[in-house]
């Protein structure tokens, strides 16, 4: 073999096992090769389902000598360890949830398997996907590809670091408040965090059921619009997902931003933001300028409300959805003294420092008394951001800001002071409140060799403009087909 | 409480709540079916999402929607358009996920009431305040060991809860409340009101006042009520209770208490101290569930017959009085057996006073329940059969009595019981009237005593005629020949 496989796109590698060129089991031992020289360094991998990868593969090669071909068919990705996948453990990066296997497939897995994707193993995250940089992780802290004393960004650290350092030819991550977009961001991939309703929630295991999304990870524009095509749809198990049809993203990709109106929100261009950041972010709206779309700039007025509103609605869900961890049916269970004692004890064990904050938080958020203060009030607000969004898109065809205020981090910086942790969703938690689609991609590199994230936002349901607008930039640039030196 | 005080100075205010399971296919948010908790197997019944598995979401049961407007429309709610789940939160190894998932602010109906029926014969108006839905928990059980076992089959198995207004003041008129609501939900075919399986689970909040007053004093909550003659009992125990703690200078303490059946006695449960804060909210994985006018009109159209209805149409199309109607519509297997039986092609007055005496005699006598009519041997088809053999007069009154028992305590054909116990009606005059005449040489001071004008005596002898003729004597024919052959002795 004298290229190595795991350079290619899931673009250039869907032409190759169609072609005959390579095998799936040969495209699937490369990665398990790199895994097993790289992925100590990096740790993006809780663990490695290599036994199972290589059974698919091997079905996936008779499938492809019958004749069988998709989008997906053979394609390797890692997977976040919120999502559940029969028989194979699924922790969130939670003691608590040390040793349990789901009985099903998330929905979003699940079509993924049935489409032929090969899944290679499920990687870190923080705890129940709460945290920006994965050292809330139960277990270990993932490293940066780029520089691996420093973060790969969170929640979804594990998947994005895992694409970056070319451990898995794409990835599965979750969003809520930007979990896929600033680890994208912050480790030189591309992202894409659908809107609400377009993914199906069942089988992620829910951090704030009203923001949580699916989103896809991959060294292209391209290849996570052809992961998030296979996603996306209407599941019966899931009440929230829309029943609306799933437009085919790849025929309308390569239209151009030509005529396009692309809206600039100066709420988010703030003090304190990395000027690197900000000069590379105003370099991508340019070439989107140059390339014939229309700048505008625009107002998101109450973008400054979002994070005090994101921690009040995510942690109320949370505090509900984490309370079934009880030790009575799986997962962690420190038997002492009475039920109470044992809840305490379990609960107290098994859950991480960060997971239990905003469990206090969104339990004093919901209490008798505070209700109509914090929660209710936070919901109205969020209202109210929704509508900023609603009010641009009458203006403009997509929103570009920064994904992120900073490059990636050192491990330990943040980690004692959760409020400068929760700054670096400022720029994505607006679109996760108002429930509409954005995409992460790279736009450049800071003065230490750091990736930085263009974050492109677009109307409900308007997956296809985003990634439309992220090719055509993509197209024109060579951000992305930079890699780590690891 | 001993002596039980008779003081007209108090009045009780009660309000009920009643959790009624729905017997829907599926449960309230999964595909898994309804179950007998009494009869399947532990945890049979189960799913990832009724068990509260990480990543699970809940889908809303149609079914139980259309239940829910049912029940709200037989009780005279208002249907609300704009439906919410909210999660109700608190720790229990019964509650997987941590939550229940209950309608709070917006309930599916409101604003109803219902008429009940009172022992005088008097009917009275009860508000419904509310009716929800919601999921059932699952069920503990607690071993001698220490260690408790759960079993989820009942885990999110549907559930209306149904909140009166405090209009209700003793307990005949809850009583009357319970039998009443019990007879809706069996119409409707949504409840089978069985409250010893627990799928119907009645609570009394319960306060006294002085006569006159308008105040609500401290309330307490009675649970534990497995049957409605517990719950009469539980609630004249409590208001006597609470008027003798006022009595004695006292005051009661608003608490959660139960029903000792052993002592007879309710029992402090919790107290208000230690009550939860649930902090509700708005259940996310749910979208709103919008009920258009055109989908509660739809239910309504197929919706059953109701008692009040039923009971009308028995006394204006059947001609059954008014109280024979009451007691046959107030159980739904009793009704439906009536109705049975009517269609067999009997005369409804008649088949009324049988079901009336001799079925309620016999099954009182064994033990059973009026809604358990469906399990008696004797099929409404074999009582119409022996009120027309009566009425043709092979068999006699008495002989259909003795049929309906025999079929009753061991099965078996109507004509085959007739013949295997010669209890066919013996009409023929000449062997009737040698019958007669032996009597009647048997008895001659009896027959003295008629001749001298002691008629009543002619019942002496027509109990020795049917007894010589083991009670298939046609009687109007003996009582006819006995006169004719006492005035030839004259």
């Amino acid at each position: 073999m004298s290229i190595d496989l795991t350079t290619l796109s899931i673009v250039e590698a869907r032409a190759g096992l169609r072609s005959g060129q390579f095998s799936a089991i040969e495209l699937t031992q490369s990665y398990l090769n790199r895994i097993k020289a790289l992925n100590q360094t990096v740790k993006a991998y809780l663990h490695v389902t290599e036994e199972q990868a290589l059974e698919s593969a091997q079905a996936v090669d008779q499938a492809i000598q019958n004749g069988k071909d998709g989008a997906l068919l053979g394609i390797p990705l890692a997977i976040k360890d919120v999502l559940s996948t029969t028989g194979v453990e699924t922790t969130c990066g939670s003691k608590i949830l040390a040793g349990y296997t789901p009985p099903f497939n998330a929905t979003a897995v699940q079509r993924l398997f049935d489409a032929g994707v090969i899944m290679l193993g499920k990687t870190n995250t923080d705890e129940f996907a709460m945290g920006s940089s994965t050292e809330n992780s139960g277990y270990f802290t993932t490293r940066n590809p780029w520089d691996t004393e420093r973060v790969p960004g969170g929640s979804s650290g594990g998947s994005a670091a895992a694409v970056s350092a070319r451990l898995a030819a794409g990835g599965l991550g979750t969003d809520t408040g930007g979990s896929v977009r600033q680890p994208a961001a912050l480790c030189g991939v591309v992202a894409i965090k659908p809107s609400y309703g377009r993914v199906s929630r069942y089988g992620l295991i829910a951090f704030a059921s009203s923001l949580d999304s699916v989103g896809a990870f991959g060294r292209t524009v391209q290849d996570v619009g052809l992961i998030l095509g296979v996603m996306a749809g209407h599941d019966p198990k899931d009440s929230t997902s829309m029943n609306v049809p799933v437009p085919d993203y790849m025929a309308t990709i390569g239209q151009g931003v030509k005529g396009l109106r692309v809206g600039v929100p100066k709420e988010y261009f703030i003090d304190g933001m990395q000027p690197a950041t900000e000069k590379a972010v105003r370099a991508a709206i340019a070439q989107l300028e140059a390339m014939g779309a229309e700048i505008r700039e625009i107002s998101l007025p109450h973008t400054r409300y979002a994070l005090s509103t994101y921690y009040l609605i995510a942690p109320a869900e949370a505090s509900a959805n984490l309370a079934r961890f009880d030790s009575v049916r799986y997962g962690l269970r420190k038997t002492q003294g009475d039920l109470w004692d044992t809840y305490k004890t379990t609960r107290g064990e098994g859950f991480g420092a960060e997971v239990k904050r905003r469990i206090m938080l969104g339990t004093y958020a919901l209490s008798a008394g505070y209700y109509d203060a914090y929660y209710l009030k936070a919901q109205k607000v969020r209202t109210l951001i929704k509508q900023d969004f609603e009010k641009a898109f009458e203006q403009v065809d997509v929103i570009a800001s920064p994904v992120a205020p900073t490059t990636a981090f050192r491990i330990g910086e943040k980690a004692d002071d959760p409020l400068q942790m929760y700054l670096s969703d400022v720029f994505t938690l607006p679109a996760s409140l108002a429930g509409i689609c954005g995409l992460s991609l790279p736009c450049g590199f800071d003065e230490s060799n750091l990736p930085i994230g263009l974050q492109l936002m677009g109307p409900f349901m308007r997956e296809d403009v985003l990634l439309r607008v992220g090719h055509a930039y993509e197209q024109a640039t060579e951000w992305h087909m930079r890699q780590p030196a690891l | 409480m001993a002596t039980k005080i008779q003081t007209p100075a108090y009045e009780a205010v009660i309000g009920m709540e009643v959790h009624a399971e729905l017997m829907t296919e599926s449960k309230m948010f999964c595909r898994c079916a309804v179950v007998d908790l009494t009869a399947a197997q532990p945890n049979t019944a189960v799913c990832p999402v009724c068990l509260g598995m990480p990543g699970v979401l809940p889908v809303i049961n149609q079914q139980a929607i259309e239940y829910g407007i049912m029940v709200g429309l037989a009780l005279n709610c208002e249907i609300a358009e704009f439906n919410q789940f909210a999660r109700k939160n608190y720790f229990y190894p019964d509650l997987p996920k941590g939550y229940q998932i209950s309608q709070y602010e917006f309930p599916l109906a409101v604003n109803g009431y219902v008429m009940i029926d009172l022992p005088d014969g008097s009917t009275k108006r009860i508000g419904i305040r509310r009716a929800h839905l919601e999921e059932d928990t699952g069920k503990n059980t607690h071993l001698s060991d220490g260690t408790s076992l759960v079993d989820f089959n009942r885990s999110g198995v549907p559930l209306l809860e149904i909140v009166t207004e405090p209009d209700i003041r003793n307990a005949e008129e809850a009583e009357a409340y319970c039998r009443k609501l019990r007879a809706i939900l069996q119409y409707l075919g949504v409840n089978s009101g069985d409250m010893s399986k627990g799928v119907l689970r009645v609570e009394a909040n319960i306060s006294v006042r002085p006569v006159g007053s308008n105040e609500f004093r401290n309330r307490t909550e009675v649970k534990n009520l497995n049957s409605i003659r517990n719950m009469f009992r539980a609630t004249e125990y409590e208001i006597e209770r609470q008027i003798q703690v006022w009595e004695s200078g006292g005051s009661v303490v608003q608490e959660t208490r139960g029903w000792d059946e052993q002592k007879q006695k309710t029992f402090s449960q919790r107290s208000k101290e230690s009550a939860h804060d649930y902090r509700y909210f708005p259940e996310p994985d749910l979208p709103v569930l919008e009920i258009s006018r055109e989908w509660v009109e739809r239910v309504r159209a197929h919706m059953p017959e109701l008692p009040d209805t039923k009971r009308e149409r028995f006394m204006n199309a059947l001609g059954l009085s008014a109280y024979d109607a009451s007691v046959l519509v107030a159980d739904r297997p009793i009704a439906d057996y009536f109705e049975n039986a009517v269609k067999a092609g009997g005369d409804a007055k008649i088949i009324a006073n049988w079901m009336m005496g001799e079925l309620f005699r016999l099954m009182n006598k064994s033990g059973l329940e009026r809604e358990q009519i469906n399990e008696i041997s004797v099929k409404p088809e074999q009582l119409v059969e022996v009120i027309q053999l009566i009425e043709k007069k092979t068999i006699n009154n008495n002989a259909g009595k003795k049929v309906l028992e025999i079929v009753y305590n061991k099965g078996g054909e109507v004509s085959h019981i007739i013949q295997s116990e010669g209890l066919a009606q013996q009409s023929d005059e000449g062997v009737l009237r040698t019958a007669v005449m032996q009597v009647l040489d048997q008895n001659p001071s009896e027959v003295t005593r008629w001749l001298n004008g002691e008629e009543k005596v002619i019942k002496f002898l027509m109990g020795q005629v049917m007894r010589a003729m083991r009670g298939t004597g046609d009687a109007q024919a003996v009582q006819r020949l006995l006169e004719e052959e006492l005035n030839k002795r004259k």
